[in-house]
């Protein structure tokens, strides 16, 4: 039976969120908690591997101790196990210190498959899933938007801007998912009940993760953000009413003027 | 005492609202305007373990609570009624029932299908002659070696015709008045079990009312359900449960029109203000979210009884009295907060003071549930 370890990130609902324009920072405060939708994305397809050939699906977070939502979530939507990799020393960690920590918990666990998201809605930079595999040395599959199980192997569908690409990979791998990979189900009311009165969600802490210092946290990032802002708001931009045929030659004279086309 | 939801609670109700949002609100102008049952919707409610949640999972259901039931039932309803009492009438009316008198048999082959979402439940004790006065059933139940032969007509059935299960009243002795009534399962197919006439109502239009017919209809003696003549006690034992169900319903509604009313008058503009922005607006947004809150403590209260509690007929009549009064109130000023707009179909709260009536109507009329109350206050 296959092993997948799925790794979630609990974000910001960012559909929500705002910038605080002085500082420049997340305003965090009254704003709902998600797991995040590639990570979803991911969840599913190793649940609809489970479904279809037995697999025991695991889910992995690193986070402050609010996370324990998104993994008991997971449990509800048919996770088998959950883990929580949760402590201040690994708090401030940018996507290197980030990977090293979740790499190094992931190890502990047996896997065919690591799913990870393409990338969180909050962050966006798609770093953390490729950096894993290259901790864990296995091959990295990103962009996923399908997979098959074809004996010891996945195949593949990775999406880019203008085309796909099919690859075929020995498992053990790792598979960094989009969206569009699957429409996730929803949890059962039954399922909310057990992941909190029958399942755990297991707390690793510094001591558990086998990783060393030099790698975790604040001081093992060797990036730092400089500074965030929100994107300038532009103007109102013009308005013109004229019929259809006026208004296309009308637009395309603007884009000939601008040099566009 | 503590107000807070457990975090399971608070996760389901989540899960609730975000079905609703994205399965049910969708379809729910529609169901109304075509008076079509929504079976593409019950089919998923089916599939994702919403159609028996507080049933244990040894019978097929989700292991839940009541209270969490009440969250489901209020959050579908708050953007469609109609899915919310079909809900409600299979899970309170026919599932539970199963679950509380049902012999191993019964419910190995009735419930589990019930509750896990192969089968769909209804309850038929209204008969023409029969309806507050429940006492005045004249369907007939008469044994006959292993069998039961019931005759008889049933009116204003929820999920008619769509059911695959139904629990029925009819009278085993007719000399005997209430104590002479049992109750019975019949699985649609049965020889002389058809469907009368379809009901064209004023609101929940896309759940399925109908009559049912009788004709020398044999049954299983099997398939009687607890003991003879325990019949009128089942039933009136079953409608504490669903009152609380549908006073869930009412909620629901009540909370769904506010909502929507909330965000119409921010936006609507009369005399260059915003309606929210005059008094009368503000009190009338303040007193319907205040009956509202009641509401919502005493239905919730009313599902923590029936959890907790053997009796709660009480706590179930107030919280269903109370809520339907609400939801009837509510979606009445609230369509008068958006005026003329508020009388047309384009609105929700148009659909939503229609289907509001009915819960202060069935499973017991508001009189029924103030003669409940003051009944055992006055006894």
């Amino acid at each position: 039976m296959l092993n997948i370890v799925v790794c979630i990130k609990q974000v910001p609902d960012t559909n929500e969120v705002r910038l605080d324009p002085k500082t420049g920072t997340l305003i965090r405060e009254g704003v709902p908690s998600i797991m995040n939708p590639d990570d979803k994305a991911g969840l599913e397809a190793a649940l609809r591997i489970k479904d279809e050939f037995g697999a025991t699906v695991r889910a992995v977070s690193m986070g402050p101790a609010q996370a324990d939502a998104v993994l008991r979530e997971a449990l509800a939507m048919g996770a088998d196990e959950a883990y929580l990799v949760s402590d201040r020393a690994f708090g401030g960690a940018d996507t290197w210190a980030t990977s090293s920590t979740i790499a190094a918990a992931v190890s502990k666990l047996p896997y065919d498959i690591v799913f990870t998201g393409r990338q969180a809605i909050d962050g966006d930079t798609a770093q953390v899933g490729p950096q894993m595999a290259e901790h864990l040395g296995i091959p990295n599959v990103s962009y996923a938007e399908e997979i098959r199980v074809v004996g010891d192997s996945l195949i593949v569908k990775r999406q880019f801007e203008n085309s796909y690409q099919v690859v075929r990979v020995k498992m053990p791998c790792l598979v960094t998912a989009l969206t569009e990979l699957n429409r996730p189900r929803y949890m059962t009311p039954g399922g909310i009940f057990s992941a909190y009165r029958e399942k755990q969600v297991t707390v690793w802490t510094r001591p558990d993760v086998p990783v060393d210092d030099s790698n975790i946290g604040l001081k093992g990032s060797p990036t730092r953000v400089k500074e965030s802002f929100p994107k300038a708001v532009k103007g109102k931009g013009e308005v013109v009413t004229l019929d259809a045929e006026a208004e296309a030659d009308y637009i395309a004279e603007k884009l000939r003027e601008r040099f566009v086309i | 005492m503590d107000f807070k939801f457990s975090s399971e609670h608070q996760m389901a109700r989540t899960l609730f609202s975000e079905f609703a949002e994205n399965e049910v609100k969708p379809y729910a102008a529609e169901v109304d305007e075509t008076e079509e049952f929504p079976r593409g919707t019950i089919a998923k409610l089916q599939k994702n373990g919403f159609m028996g949640i507080p049933i244990p999972r040894e019978f097929g259901g989700q292991g839940c609570d009541s209270l969490t039931y009440v969250l489901c039932v209020e959050e579908i309803s708050k953007r469609c009624a109609t899915t919310g009492v079909i809900i409600s009438a299979h899970t309170s009316l026919c599932c539970d029932p199963i679950y509380k008198y049902g012999t191993a048999d019964q419910r190995e082959f009735f419930l589990k299908p019930l509750a896990s979402g192969e089968k769909l439940g209804a309850f038929a004790l209204t008969e023409p002659g029969a309806g507050t006065d429940a006492g005045g059933v004249a369907t007939r139940a008469v044994l006959d070696g292993e069998e039961y032969i019931i005759n008889g007509s049933k009116i204003f059935i929820t999920n008619g015709k769509e059911a695959d299960i139904y629990i029925i009243f009819a009278l085993t002795d007719p000399s005997k008045g209430t104590k002479g009534m049992s109750a019975f399962i019949v699985e649609k197919g049965t020889p002389g079990f058809t469907f009368g006439t379809k009901e064209k109502k004023m609101g929940i239009r896309g759940s399925s009312t109908y009559e049912l017919i009788f004709r020398d209809c044999r049954i299983p003696r099997t398939n009687m359900l607890g003991a003879e003549g325990k019949g009128f006690s089942i039933a009136m034992g079953t409608l504490d449960g669903g009152r609380i169900g549908i006073a869930a319903q009412a909620l629901g509604i009540a909370e769904g029109a506010l909502e929507n009313t909330i965000a119409y008058v921010k936006q609507r503009k009369q005399f260059s203000r915003p309606l929210s922005a005059f008094q009368n607006t503000q009190f009338a947004i303040a007193d319907m979210a205040a009956k509202v809150e009641a509401a919502k403590l005493l239905v919730y209260k009313a599902a923590y009884a029936k959890d907790t509690q053997k009796r709660y007929s009480v706590e179930a009549a107030m919280a269903k009295l109370f809520a339907a009064e609400t939801a009837m109130e509510v979606t009445t000023k609230c369509v008068q907060l958006h005026g003329g707009y508020g009388y047309t179909r384009e609105y929700a709260v148009e659909r939503m003071m229609r289907d509001a009536k009915i819960t202060e109507i069935y499973e017991g009329t508001s009189e029924v549930q103030r003669m409940v109350i003051s009944g055992n206050l006055l006894n």
